[in-house]
């Protein structure tokens, strides 16, 4: 069984003090002075094996699971899973291949792409010729639209049939509710929101992403099991050119059983909701903004520049800012050309959704604030000063300027009825 | 009908950093709390009981003193409470927390519905719940925004799929993942809370689940594994820009103009 293991023997010969010390390790309060074993390890343990690199040498010792599961181990190649609505496949698909080529092209693996659907031959031949990948599709008239059962009854037949060592999911509304149930029917593992990947030579992914709630990140790997998944947010990855030349490779197969417990009684198209991630420049507001009142004078400044208001999470959970505003690990991913950030601290989780913006400008009052530290331009000094300054400066520079069109309507509304 | 509400506790305002000198995992902040998004699936079950008549159990994995965050959804409606907590459990991931709770719930509980939160906002995957569901067979449907109609046999809820919103009717059992904003949480109420004190909690260990090898469980049942932790590293070539808000504001206008912005 894998875990922590303590030396008890060098654990009884600490100093109290020592004891403490090493307890003072555990971020998790997972460390515990014991009287009988000297130390123990209790089941608030993340495994982040801090205790065993900064602890006493040897005190702390990973043992590994001695047996692999052995599943695939020497399977090859990456696969990507197409989501799509309506004959059109999400985006973030193409930012998925265009990575997954990218990380399969120096061990010459192949790149399979995974289209679930009805009559979605068009958009397989599109997908196969624009991107160089081999496409697998199942058609069938129960997968019009995304129903958990049968759609992860699609997707691990694929996988049955392709042995993919690593598999790709955009992590959207439905690639969050398919990985996980495909990937604990195949008892692999799955790593949320990646905002880096990495393959090493061995075929091993190294999924990145925040962890433990703090300002840290963390690499993941899946060292036992294949195939191994990840889901990653739209706009993390940069799309891929078009090549338009190859010939489509597209390989068809059937599902076993496409029943469903659910029965879909209708969908209500949305409207184009509000999305940040479209927007080419962002004015990015955070805690030090505590008013509505504040909040106009960054969207002046936004109307200047042609810009979408974004915030933090706390403007978010203080009501101030509507939610599909908001950046970050739990809100949007970002990618714009030019993004302002004013008066944001700049925790992993914000700058996981902004930091491959082209050109970042972050104003603080702190010059240690750690957006700095993923900044382009760092701006020291007070937002609402420089805010006034700049609104007036940049107002007179453009003096004849015919922007300030109406705000459209930016609730979450719906477009006609069930159909 | 059986509710079963899944709840984790979560760090409250936790920054966690790693100490630049020592590499050790620096902690500060305020004690645990309830997992916000949680409290839109224990409404979600108080509304249905509400309306239809119900049970509601609510089931957490974690240490010890997760059984505040049981007290917690006591004094928000629940009316039972199940805890699993095991050394075996530790380190788990979001597969391996989602068959210890299939364990607890498949071998402790009569249960037609299971309402989970969306995420939680320390791990933030929303894998536990679509999980839990294939572990113990059920349909499950995530980002539920309304429940339209609570029957016998089924359920009818309205989700957003992302760019549509769907209407589905689920045979019963299931499983759900409740978006925020699907009703608005309750506060806690004075005199459930000092009931909840009194209120028995079920605890349970590996050997009261139906699969006792440890190795389904914690880190040994979790096929992702932590390789490494850092601390994101600095951007090189920055510009540094300050002095008084009127200069800071030409120099920005200066750069908005080279950079084609304005
Ligand atoms: C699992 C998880 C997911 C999360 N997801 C997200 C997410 O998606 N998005 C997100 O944003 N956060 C997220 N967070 C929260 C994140 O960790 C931070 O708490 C949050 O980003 C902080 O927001 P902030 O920078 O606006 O506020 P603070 O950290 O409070 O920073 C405010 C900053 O403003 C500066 N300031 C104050 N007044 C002024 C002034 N007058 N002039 C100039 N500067 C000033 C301060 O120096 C400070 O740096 C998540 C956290 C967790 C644990």
């Amino acid at each position: 069984m894998a875990g922590l293991r303590i030396n008890h023997d060098l654990a009884h010969k600490l100093s109290e003090a020592e004891l403490d010390a090493v307890q003072k390790l555990c971020a998790f309060d997972a460390v515990e002075v014991d009287t009988e074993d000297g130390l123990s390890v209790n089941s608030s343990c993340k495994m982040c094996k801090l205790c065993i690199e900064n602890g006493p040498e040897g005190l702390f010792e990973y043992v590994e699971s001695p047996e692999t599961t052995g599943i695939n181990m020497d399977s090859k190649g990456i696969a990507v899973y197409v989501e799509h609505t309506l004959g059109k496949a999400h985006p973030v698909t193409f930012e998925l291949i265009g990575k997954a080529k990218e990380l399969a092209k120096p061990l010459g693996w192949p790149v399979y792409a995974l289209l679930i659907g009805c009559e979605q031959d068009d958009l397989a031949k599109e997908i196969s010729a624009n991107y160089d990948v081999h496409v697998y599709i199942c058609n069938h008239p129960n997968l019009e639209r995304f129903l958990p059962e049968p759609y992860t009854a699609a997707f691990v037949t694929f996988i049955d049939i392709v042995k993919p060592s690593s598999v790709l999911v955009g992590a959207t509304v439905v690639g969050r509710s398919l990985a996980p149930r495909v990937a604990s029917r195949l008892r692999t593992g799955l790593t949320a929101d990646c905002t880096a990947l990495e393959l090493k030579e061995n075929g091993d992914l190294v999924q990145i992403r925040p962890a433990f709630g703090g300002n840290i990140m963390a690499r993941i790997v899946t060292p036992m099991h294949r195939p191994q998944m990840a889901t990653v947010r739209y706009k993390v990855f940069d799309a891929p050119v078009k090549l338009q030349a190859a010939t489509p490779q597209v390989t068809y197969f059937d599902v076993e059983s496409v029943t469903s417990r659910i029965a879909p009684l209708g969908i209500v198209l949305k409207d184009k909701t509000l999305d940040i991630a479209n927007a080419e420049i962002i004015v990015a507001c955070g805690r030090a903004f505590t008013s509505h009142k504040q909040l106009s004078l960054a969207k002046q400044l936004a109307d200047l520049l042609g810009a979408e208001v974004a915030c933090s999470r706390p403007l978010v959970e203080a009501g101030l800012v509507e939610p599909a505003r908001q950046i970050g690990q739990s809100g949007r991913t970002v990618k714009p050309k030019l993004i302002i950030t004013l008066g944001v601290s700049g925790a992993v989780q914000f700058t996981a959704g902004m930091k491959n913006a082209e050109t970042i400008i972050a104003v603080n009052s702190d010059k240690d604030a750690p957006i700095f530290s993923v900044a382009h331009y760092a701006v020291v000094g007070d937002v609402f000063e420089i805010l006034a300054q700049l609104i007036k400066q940049i107002s007179e520079a453009t003096t004849n300027n015919n922007n300030n069109t109406p705000e459209k309507e930016e609730q979450f509304c719906y477009r006609g009825e069930y159909v | 009908m059986n509710i079963i509400v899944c709840v984790k506790q979560v760090p409250g305002t936790t920054k966690v950093a790693v100490d630049e000198n020592t590499g050790v995992l620096l902690r500060s902040g305020v004690e645990a709390k309830l997992n916000p998004y949680d409290l839109y699936a224990l409404e979600t079950a108080v509304q249905i009981k509400q309306t239809y008549g119900a049970t509601i159990t609510v089931i957490t994995m974690g240490p010890p003193q997760a059984a505040e965050a049981v007290r917690e959804a006591f004094a928000l409606g629940a009316d039972n409470g199940i805890m699993l907590t095991d050394m075996a459990f530790a380190g788990a991931d979001t597969l391996a927390t989602a068959y210890a709770l299939a364990g607890g719930i498949g071998t402790r509980c009569k249960y037609d519905l299971i309402v989970c939160g969306k995420q939680t906002t320390d791990g933030d995957t929303a894998q536990v719940g679509p999980s839990l569901a294939e572990f113990l067979d059920i349909p499950h449907m995530s980002n539920v925004i309304s429940i339209d109609k609570a029957g016998s046999e089924n359920i009818h809820v309205s989700a957003d799929i992302g760019e549509y919103v769907g209407a589905y009717e689920i045979k019963l059992p299931c499983a759900i993942t409740v978006d925020k904003g699907i009703y608005v949480p309750r506060l806690p109420s004075y005199k459930r809370m000092l009931e909840s004190v009194k209120q028995e909690i079920t605890v349970l260990g590996l050997e009261d689940l139906a699969d006792t090898n440890p190795k389904m469980y914690g880190l040994s049942g979790s096929p992702t594994q932590v390789e490494k932790i850092y601390q994101p590293e600095a951007e090189a070539g920055q510009v540094i820009i300050d002095g008084s808000p009127n200069d800071i504001a030409s120099r920005l206008c200066h750069e908005l103009r080279e950079l084609k912005y304005l």
